[in-house]
């Protein structure tokens, strides 16, 4: 799958000027923080409308802005995985799961081919002893598990992960980041991981994406992560 | 001290109006507060002044302003009573009206604090799940800011309670048709006769409000425990 990604996006102190193509199926965005990393996940993720721009996912034209398209958030079919979880805290674990499912439960029934199962997210993050509890009372670790499985359990088509691991300390991250590295060989989406954190990015990404003060300074594929 | 039947009639049309006033304007009080709260658009200003209005201005002004407009002859009383054979003027719709109006500033500000202190990350992680504006609301917006719903309703219930300025200017003090336990006080203490009656009601008041204030507390406790269980 591809995704094509043009934007413009000028605020006060900081201009966000890239156009790329993102091969995958796992780009890291890497760079100091910033550098304009988050800005283009929440303007793929439909978040921040920018100025100027074109976003093609797959065939599909989630922004255009000279022809005025704008899909909003909630209509593209992505997963987010925010670096401070933003679970639900008034809904039990396990609501916080089914939510996005739900919510999407046309699309899942109209391409099953597609469909990401309860049972397989659950078990591959561990998730079955949490899921009548509230996120009030998880660990930061335990948090994160499910605010991934949450957004894999939306089906989502692109899977967009804001610095997933750096709210954790070094152990949560060393607990968190095989899981991360095992979703692919099980779900195979698409991802795009955003990291400030050069050995998480060389152990999952098989595309980096170097940024610096909002435009691109390096592009890296393949096994050559000599950064 | 026993009560008179004109009293326990003063009473119920009490509770009567307070009760549809406040629930015929919650749903309306809900939307405001969330507008006020989450959008940003011009006039915004000028929305929040109006709302406010009831609260700042005279209670007797909003009262003729209703008389004005609500009025058998006002625009929009003419035609409710044309179009859908509804008469608010000297009526206890009427009344229930005006204690909606004045109680409604109270309950929107209530709401629209909690709206906005429930995290708008929570509402943008709802977004990229699929959850449209309204599912948003639904899902995550209401279900957070339900304990200040629930303080501006029993807020707004106490004021159109007690309502007296505008519902006399504007349905009148009619004995089993408009006359409140507030305008039944205010009758009360017309009469050299009065002291007695004025006194049984004002301590029933006292009772219904501090009841509603019990209640309220009940269910912000009932919530809170709940939420400290999760």
């Amino acid at each position: 799958m591809k995704i094509d990604f043009t934007a413009k996006h000028k605020r006060k102190d900081f201009t966000l000027d890239m156009a790329l193509s993102f091969e995958g199926p796992v780009t890291a965005l890497f760079g100091p923080s910033g550098s304009g990393k988050t800005t283009v996940l929440n303007i793929l993720g439909g978040l921040l409308r920018p100025q100027e721009g074109r976003i093609v996912v797959d065939g599909e034209v989630w922004f255009d802005s000279q022809a005025k398209i704008w899909v909003p958030a909630h209509k593209r079919r992505i997963g987010y995985v925010f670096q401070d979880a933003r679970l639900f805290p008034h809904l039990s674990v396990g609501l916080n799961l089914r939510i996005g499912g739900w919510l999407r439960r046309s699309v899942r029934a109209k391409d099953k081919r597609s469909n990401v199962e309860w049972d397989d997210v659950i078990d591959l993050l561990g998730l079955n002893q949490l899921l009548a509890r509230k996120p009030g009372t998880l660990s930061g670790g335990e948090q994160q598990r499910v605010g991934i499985a949450r957004a894999l359990l939306a089906n989502p088509k692109v899977l967009l992960m804001d610095e997933p691991l750096a709210a954790l300390d070094e152990a949560r991250r060393a607990e968190i980041l095989p899981y991360i590295e095992r979703l692919q060989s099980r779900f195979a989406i698409p991802t795009i991981y955003v990291s400030h954190a050069r050995e998480e990015v060389e152990r999952i990404a098989d595309e980096i994406i170097t940024m610096k003060d909002g435009s691109v300074v390096g592009v890296r594929r393949g096994s050559d992560f000599s950064l | 001290m026993t009560l008179t039947p004109d009293d326990i009639e003063a009473i119920v049309l009490s509770v009567k109006v307070a009760v549809v006033a406040t629930l015929c304007s919650l749903p309306l009080a809900v939307f405001v507060a969330y507008v006020l709260a989450r959008w940003d658009f011009w006039g915004k200003a000028l929305l929040n002044g109006l709302v406010h209005l009831p609260l700042v201005l005279p209670p007797v002004v909003t009262g003729y302003v209703l008389l004005l407009t609500f009025g058998r002859r006002g625009w929009i009383g003419e035609y409710l009573e044309q179009c859908c054979d509804l008469v608010l003027a000297f009526r206890w719709t009427g009344a229930a009206l005006a204690a909606a109006v004045m109680a409604f500033p109270l309950t929107v500000r209530a709401i629209r604090l909690s709206i906005e202190s429930v995290d708008p990350k929570l509402e943008q992680a709802a977004s990229t799940l699929g959850a449209s504006p309204f599912m948003t609301f639904v899902l995550v917006t209401l279900p957070l800011s339900l304990p200040g719903i629930l303080a501006g309703t029993i807020l707004g219930f106490a004021k159109a309670l007690g309502e007296f300025g505008a519902t006399i200017t504007f349905v009148a003090n009619i004995p089993g048709q408009t006359r409140t336990m507030a305008t039944a006080i205010y009758t009360y203490t017309q009469s050299p006769t009065g002291d007695e009656g004025a006194f049984r009601l004002t301590l029933i008041s006292i009772g219904i409000a501090m009841l509603a204030l019990l209640l309220s507390e009940l269910c912000a406790r009932h919530i809170h425990r709940k939420a400290a269980d999760l």
